[in-house]
């Protein structure tokens, strides 16, 4: 079996350069590759475009990366939450491209499924329809959308093996699927890393075929952004 | 005149026994907690959960299990979990019956503002465009006017459109009323308290009121 398997962190994204297009898992804080995050402010690579649900909170997740001036571009469909990004969306330093969530997910798995694009009736007759193709079916109007094309996809997963087979948990699943088949390179940062053999392949979220480099990640912070409850 | 549970109280007789129901951020959260007993829904959030239950408990809070609002929330017996793409793509293949969504205006043609205000903060439409755009019935929660007092039912949306033709039926703090296929808002049903009047003052857009409009039944 391959073996996909790379040091840390610092490793997995060490080739990646200023001005590329990088996906991030998640939504909300909730599923985000932590380990990556840090390891993306250490090596401080800039003018990144980033292609993630959204853009984290001011000091977790993607608005770190804000703070340090590393992102050029964030493509999301929701990015409340966070002072710093508002502060840079109104001053001009930072270019926003907001599309519907469906959109942003189904982009992703038309990358990842080889299909150039994908119709949508998400945003007919709104600002989201300016300047794009249309088609009619059954008479009802769609939207073209290109499949993403992405440098790297950063994805964060429960279980993962030597062979680069994933397993979410829970509502961290989200985009993260999606996100690793759209990849040019994947990199896919783990809770648990278990030899190849150990995950039964039916229970297998994403196939390794996907993934390019995989790797345990440590000190999970999985921060709660509303944390709700009621009372026994 | 309702309060915001009492509007969320009333949508929820719009639950039927067997939908599958997505209900936004806001008011539309609540109407799950009017749900009679003996209605069976399962609750969808579109980050990919389908049977959302309640908050979970103090302490048994799991970060990795959370609603599009992003609260932590708890599954129950028959909950599945997926990703964003198959969330949508239940959502885009009309597999989800009911939309309950917030708004910021309503067009008497059945257009809906509700994701941005041009010049101040953009947060960003979410799910909201996909929801819209699919869903066969779509109930929108919202209060009659802003809080300038200026109607939220116009004959035409003035803020950015998050979808076109497709809001179905409007309960707001004053009243019930359908969308029709033509254009225009009729009148079903008033809130206790409010007369026809009172409606008529807060609506901008085309509003029909046909015979003697009952009071309704909370």
């Amino acid at each position: 079996m391959i073996n996909k398997v790379v040091k840390d962190a610092d490793t997995a994204i060490k080739d990646i350069q200023n001005g590329q297009t990088i996906m991030l898992g998640g939504f909300g804080l909730c599923g985000i590759p932590e380990n990556c995050i840090q390891a993306l402010l250490r090596k401080k690579v800039s003018d990144l475009t980033c292609i993630s649900n959204n853009a984290g909170v001011d000091d977790f997740g993607i608005g770190l990366l804000l703070q340090q001036r590393q992102v050029k571009k964030m493509i999301s469909s929701y990015v409340g939450e966070n002072v710093e990004f508002e502060r840079q969306l109104l001053s001009g330093e930072l270019e926003v491209e907001l599309i519907p969530q469906g959109t942003l997910a189904t982009r992703c798995m038309a990358a990842g499924y080889g299909m150039p694009v994908i119709y949508t009736p998400a945003g007919v007759g709104t600002e989201v329809a300016i300047g794009k193709e249309t088609r009619v079916f059954k008479g009802k109007e769609y939207l073209m959308e290109y499949a993403f094309d992405a440098d790297f996809a950063i994805v964060k997963a429960w279980k993962g093996d030597t062979a680069g087979n994933l397993i979410y948990k829970s509502t961290a699943r989200n985009f993260n699927p999606v996100m690793a088949m759209a990849g040019k390179i994947t990199i896919a940062e783990v809770e648990i890393l278990v030899p190849a053999g150990e995950l039964d392949p039916d229970q297998i979220h994403t196939p390794g075929i996907y993934v390019h480099r995989i790797f345990q990640g440590n000190n999970y912070e999985k921060r709660i952004e509303q944390r709700t409850v009621r009372t026994k | 005149m309702l309060d915001k549970n009492g509007i969320a109280k009333r949508i929820a007789k719009e639950v039927k026994d067997g939908m599958y129901v997505n209900l936004g951020i806001g008011i539309p959260t609540l109407v799950a907690n009017y749900i009679p007993d003996g209605i069976n829904v399962v609750l969808q959030s579109e980050n990919g959960l389908l049977g959302m239950g309640p908050f979970p408990f103090e302490g048994e809070e799991d970060a990795d299990l959370i609603n599009a609002g992003k609260q932590t929330i708890t599954t129950l017996a028959g909950s599945s979990i997926f990703d964003s793409a198959l969330s949508f793509g239940m959502i885009r293949a009309q597999k989800v019956d009911l939309t309950i969504l917030g708004a910021m205006e309503v067009s008497e043609n059945g257009d809906i503002a509700n994701w941005k205000i041009p010049g101040k903060m953009v947060k960003g439409m979410g799910g909201a465009m996909d929801l819209v755009a699919s869903a066969q019935n779509i109930i929108v929660a919202m209060q009659h006017v802003n809080k300038a007092g200026e109607s939220k039912l116009l004959p035409n949306c003035t803020l950015p459109l998050t979808g076109v033709h497709c809001v179905k039926k409007i309960v707001t703090e004053l009243a019930v009323l359908v969308v029709l296929e033509n254009g225009g808002f009729q009148l079903l049903e008033r809130a206790p308290g409010v007369s026809v009047a009172e409606i008529q003052a807060a609506t901008a857009g085309k509003l029909l009121i046909e015979g003697d409009i009952p009071e309704m039944q909370l």
